[in-house]
């Protein structure tokens, strides 16, 4: 990926190799504290199926960020959500980016529903896993990259998210071509396909953040959230 | 004239990007370029002008996204009129005197066909459908579909292209960096779906430059008798001095097409970031080329949305299991619509080896095409072997062919000409192999000679249609040997004096010939390895029989199929031998942490252990004891352990499915149903949401605490659901929904049942739900999950009683 590639309007499209996986977060999305020998051996057959039939895919674009009143302008789309807001303060520009583990898992999950729910359970959680690992290697990538511009970025903010219709979904897949570029639709209920994709909005901006070590998990209101850490 | 033509002797040019030069003119992201057409025609005139003087014989309409899902019909309408005039207007001004077509572009509808996503596969038949019939109207000389990165979809373009015009169609697709389209098609898998339904021209276009397009287009080389194209884009983008260009320039991109062209590639252009000066080059550098003869590859295969599978070399095994003939259990599920019994079977038998399945659901009670339709389209989403269609009702046939995700086997074709006249045209339009059994209306002839004839009339019947010989496969029949001691022969013969005499593939379905005799796997794998010897292709089989199994990976070995006998050696590591490898008394014992061994398996979810002990068991215990004393307290022992989050969900699915096996042997032993058996459940995803791991997860439970569970699946109408609570007189219902956007749904369905059916009881789940909101939509009960599901129904069942 050229440096530069960040100064354009228009949606660059990446290929990764598979990010190192995380049993831990597998175990915690699909409702299980621990590693059980019984656990760890179905964890041990479904990580087989999955490897190597994964594809690690993301198209994303750089715009400038405006702000007037309510109203953010993100050029491709216009928001009043107060919480995206907040999320981007003193941001001059975005990243927003889509990305997707491809179709495979989901075949899984579908042939393992009728044969072993327990198994359909932790191939969505790896399927969770996958997608949440490239968001983190694709973000750090621009943070590390912007960090030599000495400007900073934001946690991801994806639609769906606090006060940020989901509705946007639809904005974000016209411009960055999801179907074109990395074989990712939105269907009638505003939902992805392959299922195990995500799109967001990183904030870029030439101050840090305050506080930006803190737990995410602390600012959010959702306390009875099971995956609140 | 007419570019079918042309092509027999010259290279056709096509034009390139067309997007890239639109931003250039001043297009904004997320702007729709189709308007451009109507808004700016002389920006999109210039551009086809400069591509026809480059040297482009076509050049693609801006119509990319033009469809009714993206604009209203009228817009379309005008968009589609107005880009072929744009082109028209160019054509008459371009300076070239080079022959000139001009092509409808039709693109992906961005949207994912179902089961991967929810779009239909008619609807998207339809849309294409209005955009073809508009390209028609308008005077388009060709249609080309391209940029599809879906194989279904691409069908379902193919498919409305031929249904709505006589024109020729073009149909390219994006690969990605695999070598294969997004949803798993390998280019093989493509050229056989492609050319069996009759496309005029296939290829690759977009992702990459030329160069690492090379290993797709020679896939296609090797395995297409249509004409290649190629349209790759001018390499990746990069960023020089704050604009857009791509890495690869005009002389490059043209000299590694050159290359191509000198290959074989015999339609050639350009995709995103070329531009009339790629076209140029390109021209320049291969005008003068002759193409390159295209030779029949006279290669006989199916595929699946994945792969092809060919005949010829390796024999070919087909699963015979999904077929209700002789079996109860089929028989049972099939009248319940129980789809899950026929993906089982499906999976169990890929997994034993197999490469095709054989999919017949025939049955006088139930309706055979709906059926049929539904089992293909179910095996296609969580199975990747290619489906040989098996049926005797043509409706049925057309109904599964036209849904089915590549080029399916069909089974069956005969000499008769009523057969024929059903079975050909829907061969022709479809495409597939199609399985021929050699007989006529005088009924299956003694002789191999006459079969062999009867053979012959088949080829020449459907060559009437242009259906190649390469796409028959002869079944000569297996006869019972008990009941003519010559019939085994005769078979034989006739499958070597079709393979000599035709030059055609044969299969067999093997086991006819053991009819009446003891021991038939003998007979049956015997009778095999003699058909394999006389060159037998494929062969209809059983694939749990070890025997044939044996036969199977024997001839591979003998034949030289098999490097180093690895397969063999495999095979043989895994055989069954007479001893079982799990015994109940080799299992070591754990410390007296349960009450019995049964209940250790149960809670830590080993399922082959649980049923191994509950057949122990059955020796000295009733089959309704073992349930009340080891069974039931095991699941409660994990349930109230999920209860205190204790024990996991994980756990808690592996101890249910445990003691699913539990009461499968616990089934095998009771002769009729139990008489404590509780009541009807149904269970539904609510209309619009998907989502089915949760009611699954619930449906699992209630079956393993006895209730009689009618799961009416995702996506379900509140009609539907009131209907079958009405019928079945169900006094539980359970609604699930994910999604805040479908709760609405789940409280209309709710609203309905109230009204139409007071008396039952309602119980909702799910990630959006909480007791206030189950409440306030009427809900008779909120289950934060499946184990309290279990509780309520529990209690609703006493209260029955």
């Amino acid at each position: 990926m050229e440096k530069e590639c960040f100064k354009v309007v228009s949606s660059y499209v990446k290929f990764y190799p598979e990010p190192p996986i995380n049993r831990k977060e597998i175990l915690r999305y699909a409702g299980a504290k621990e590693e059980t020998k019984e656990l760890k051996s179905i964890l041990e057959d479904c990580l087989s199926k999955v490897c190597g039939k994964l594809s690690y895919r993301v198209c994303f674009s750089e715009v400038p960020v405006k702000k007037s009143g309510e109203m953010l302008d993100l050029t491709f789309l216009k928001t009043e959500s107060k919480d995206l807001g907040k999320n981007l303060i003193r941001c001059q520009s975005v990243v927003v980016f889509a990305a997707t583990v491809g179709v495979e898992i989901d075949r899984l999950i579908e042939r393992y529903k009728r044969l072993s729910p327990a198994k359909a359970l932790i191939f969505q959680a790896i399927g969770a896993e996958r997608i949440e690992s490239l968001c983190d290697v694709f973000s750090e990538e621009i943070k590390a990259r912007l960090k030599e511009e000495e400007k900073y970025t934001r946690p991801r903010f994806s639609p769906g998210y606090g006060d940020f219709p989901l509705e946007k979904q639809k904005d974000i897949f016209a411009y960055l071509e999801c179907a074109k570029k990395i074989g990712v639709s939105l269907n009638s209920s505003l939902l992805m396909s392959p299922s195990k994709s995500v799109t967001a909005i990183i904030g870029i901006s030439d101050c840090k953040m305050e506080n930006e070590n803190s737990e995410p998990c602390k600012t959010c209101k959702k306390v009875d959230c099971t995956f609140r850490r | 004239m007419n570019i079918k033509e042309y092509l027999k002797n010259n290279l056709i040019f096509l034009d390139g990007g067309m997007g890239t030069l639109l931003q250039k003119e001043g297009l904004l992201p997320g702007e729709l370029p189709e308007r451009w057409n109507i808004t700016h025609p002389d920006v999109i005139t210039k551009i086809h002008t400069d591509y026809f003087d480059a040297g482009s014989n076509v050049v693609n309409t801006n119509t990319f996204g033009a469809n009714i899902l993206k604009f209203s019909y009228q817009e379309l309408e005008e968009i589609v009129k107005e880009a072929i005039n744009n082109a028209k207007t160019a054509k008459a001004n371009s300076k070239s005197d080079a022959p000139k077509w001009i092509a409808l572009d039709i693109g992906p509808t961005g949207r994912m066909l179902a089961p991967l996503g929810d779009f239909d596969f008619e609807d998207a038949v339809s849309t294409f459908a209005e955009t073809v019939k508009l390209g028609v109207k308008y005077g388009a000389d060709l249609i080309f579909i391209e940029t599809m990165s879906d194989s279904y979809e691409t069908k379902a373009a193919l498919l409305a292209a031929k249904e709505n015009s006589d024109l020729p169609v073009f149909v390219s697709n994006a690969y990605s960096e695999d070598g294969k389209l997004m949803t798993g098609a390998s280019p093989a898998a493509m050229v056989a779906l492609l050319e069996g339904m009759g496309a005029d021209a296939i290829g690759a276009n977009c992702s990459f430059g030329p160069d690492k397009l090379a290993g797709v287009i020679e896939e296609y080389l090797e395995n297409a008798s249509v004409p290649v194209l190629l349209k790759p884009n001018a390499g990746l983008p990069k960023v020089e001095n704050g604009t857009t260009v791509y890495d690869v320039t005009p002389e490059d991109f043209a000299l590694s097409l050159k290359g191509l062209v000198e290959k074989g590639v015999r339609i050639a252009g350009g995709c995103c970031g070329t531009t009339p000066e790629y076209i140029g080059a390109l021209f320049d550098k291969t005008k003068t080329f002759l193409p390159k003869e295209i030779s029949p590859k006279n290669k006989t295969c199916v595929s699946s949305y994945s792969h092809v599978v060919g005949f010829g070399n390796e024999p070919v095994l087909i699963g015979e299991r999904i077929n209700p003939t002789g079996k109860k259990r089929f028989k049972e599920a099939l009248r319940a619509g129980d789809i899950d019994y026929i993906l089982k079977e499906g999976i169990n038998q890929q997994e034993k080896g197999v490469h095709i399945l054989d999919v017949n659901v025939g049955l006088p009670e139930i309706d055979e095409s709906q059926m049929l339709k539904t089992a293909v389209c179910e095996l296609q989403a969580i199975i990747d072997l290619p489906l040989q269609i098996d049926t005797s009702d043509f409706a049925a046939m057309e109904k599964a062919l036209r849904r089915y995700n590549g080029k399916a086997m069909i089974n069956s074709v005969n000499g008769k000409q009523e057969s024929m006249d059903a079975v050909f045209p829907l061969a022709k339009k479809y495409g597939g192999v199609v399985v021929a059994l050699t007989l006529d209306e005088r009924g299956i002839p003694e002789k191999a000679e006459e079969r062999l004839e009867i053979a012959q009339k088949i080829i020449n019947e459907a060559s009437k249609y242009g259906i190649d010989k390469k796409d028959i496969i002869f079944d000569p029949l297996a006869l019972t040997i008990s009941a003519d001691k010559t019939a085994g022969k005769e078979t034989l013969k006739a499958v070597r004096l079709i393979k000599e005499r035709l030059g055609c593939h044969t299969s067999l379905g093997v086991s006819n010939v053991s009819f009446g005799l003891p021991e038939r796997d003998i007979i049956n794998s015997n009778f095999f390895a003699l058909a394999l010897g006389a060159g037998l292709s494929c062969a209809i089989m059983n694939p749990y029989s070890v025997a044939m199994m044996k036969t199977y990976f024997a001839y591979l070995a003998i034949m030289g199929y098999d490097d180093n006998c690895k397969s063999y050696v495999e095979f043989t590591e895994n055989l069954p031998t007479d001893t079982p490898a799990l015994k109940a008394e080799t299992i070591k014992k754990e410390p007296d942490e349960y009450k019995s061994e049964l209940q250790r398996a149960i809670v830590k979810g080993l399922k082959e252990q649980a049923q191994l002990f509950t057949k122990e068991l059955l020796k000295t215990e009733e089959p309704l004891k073992i349930v009340q004393t080891e069974i039931i307290p095991a699941l409660d022992t994990v349930g109230v352990g999920f209860e205190k989050k204790t024990v996991y969900l994980p756990q808690l699915l592996m101890s249910a499915e445990a003691a699913k096996y539990a009461f499968e042997a616990i089934k095998e032993s009771m002769p009729e149903k139990s008489s404590d058996e509780k009541c009807k459940v149904i269970l539904a995803t609510v209309k619009g949401d998907i989502h089915d791991i949760g009611k699954n997860i619930v449906k699992l439970l209630l079956e393993n605490y006895g209730f009689d569970v009618l799961d009416l699946g995702r996506d379900v109408d509140p009609a539907l659901i009131l209907e079958e609570t009405v019928k079945n007189n169900v006094p539980i219902v359970g609604l699930s929904a994910l999604m805040t956007t479908t709760v609405p749904s789940m409280e209309e369905t709710i609203k309905l049942l109230k009204e139409q059916a007071p008396c039952v009881k309602i119980v909702v789940g799910g990630a959006v739900l909480t007791k206030e909101y189950a409440d306030k939509i009427g809900a008779d009960f909120y289950a934060k999950d499946a184990m309290e599901t279990v509780r309520f129904a529990e209690k609703i069942n006493n209260e029955l009683k």
